[in-house]
């Protein structure tokens, strides 16, 4: 049998959700023979890689890099799974969305900042008009939402997935 | 006294008692019909359209807690039509204001996250409205949280009908809909409100909230003030 190749990583987001992943704890051991992690935070590999069985991504895209990276994610990746609220419906990230981003950068980096005040131009990738759910730009193939959404949730999507089944969530994922 | 008559609910022949309303017959006779303005012990306001349901004969579909049950009348309360309704009803609630589940003092304990859950509600399919909206703090003891309203318009029939302060009412039109406090004026400055907190324990979301909570700290007893509605039902 071909090892699925899986790849996650996150855009806006506080990692939380990647935390839940590794709560899978000891089932890791009865996954990993049947993935290969191709790319994320706990591999080397630099560039998002072509021919991604599946994708899972946490956080919302907030700025040009998040957009660029999950335009890529989903031209390589043949399912892609939001995962958590941030990728779901913008979340904590997306609370920014009432207030104008020239209003919070200034708020930020010229009331807020004691040295070096101004708003940064390079390094800093340009935030977004608004922190968006994954959806909104781009085809998602699965939601799971939660904040982070439980160990044993993600056990059963990663599960059904590598059996080529898609993951009923009914009555079990929710939001928050 | 009024007659008792028969309608047929998902197939079941029920007894009801003429002007019954179709919501009430259901749930007499075990039916769930989803929900998020309905409250026992407080007139009906139609306001949710989650407990729409079919009627044989009517093209159209009809609020069941404000439709009367008819004699002969044949009801239907789930089909995948009413299912993509009320998913659609749920979904531009979820869109119209900020309900960021995760800060919520509600989380856990929120109704309108609850019936999202159970109708399979995973991500809304509309683009989220992010209106900027007030939190009025000015209640010593109470928060009202704009941003988590749904205008189920329950404080506004509780503080009415039970407490018989009505300091709630709807102000606004529209998508400018807002929650207000006697003439739209701070919550805090109110002359009729008694701090009886109804409305707090009544509100299906974290829209109102006792002061002094966390994140998912905020819990409710809805059956408390359906209890006194009773009381003061029996007693008039």
């Amino acid at each position: 049998m071909t090892k699925a190749r899986l790849a996650t990583t996150w855009l806006d987001g506080c990692s939380g959700c990647h935390m839940s992943l590794l709560d899978i704890d000891e089932a890791l051991v009865a996954v990993a023979p049947l993935i290969d992690l191709v790319y994320g935070p706990l591999v080397d590999a630099q560039e998002f890689p072509q021919d991604v069985d599946v994708a899972i991504v946490e956080g919302a895209v907030s700025n040009q890099d998040d957009l660029e990276k999950i335009r890529l994610i989903r031209r390589n990746s043949h399912i892609l799974v939001a995962l958590g609220d941030c990728a779901v419906t913008g979340n904590v990230p997306a609370m920014r969305n009432p207030i104008a981003v020239k209003t919070i950068l200034e708020r930020v980096y010229v009331e807020g900042a004691d040295t070096g005040k101004g708003i940064p131009t390079e390094v800093v990738p340009a935030l977004l008009k608004q922190a968006l759910p994954l959806h909104d730009v781009v085809k998602v193939d699965l939601h799971l939402p939660g904040c982070p959404p439980s160990a044993r949730l993600i056990l059963f999507v990663i599960k059904e997935l590598l059996e080529g089944r898609v993951p009923d969530l009914k009555s079990s994922a929710r939001f928050g | 006294m009024p007659s008792q008559i028969t309608v047929r609910i998902d197939g079941v022949l029920c007894t009801a008692t003429e002007g019954q309303t179709i919501f009430e017959v259901a749930e007499a006779n075990g039916k769930v019909i989803p929900s998020l303005c309905h409250m026992e012990g407080v007139s009906p306001a139609g306001s949710c359209r989650l407990c729409l349901v079919e009627v044989a004969g009517v093209d159209r579909l009809l609020p069941a807690c404000t439709t009367p049950a008819q004699r002969g009348m044949a009801v239907t309360t789930t089909s995948d039509r009413l299912v993509r309704h009320r998913r659609l009803a749920l979904e531009l609630m979820f869109v119209e204001r900020n309900h960021v589940c995760a800060v919520c003092v509600s989380n856990g304990h929120c109704e309108l996250q609850a019936l999202a859950m159970s109708l399979g509600v995973t991500y809304v399919r509309y683009p989220y409205n992010s209106p900027r909206l007030p939190v009025d703090v000015s209640h010593p003891r109470f928060v009202l949280d704009h941003n988590r309203c749904i205008l189920c318009s329950r404080c506004v029939r509780v503080c009415d009908e039970i407490e018989g302060a009505h300091v709630w009412d709807i102000g606004g039109r529209g998508i400018g809909s807002r929650v207000v406090a006697e003439l739209d004026q701070p919550w805090g400055d109110s002359q009729a409100c008694t701090s009886c907190g109804k409305c707090v324990q009544v509100c299906p979301t974290g829209a109102l909230v006792e002061k002094g909570y966390g994140v998912e700290e905020m819990t409710r007893s809805n059956s408390a003030v359906a209890r006194l509605a009773m009381k003061k039902g029996a007693a008039s």
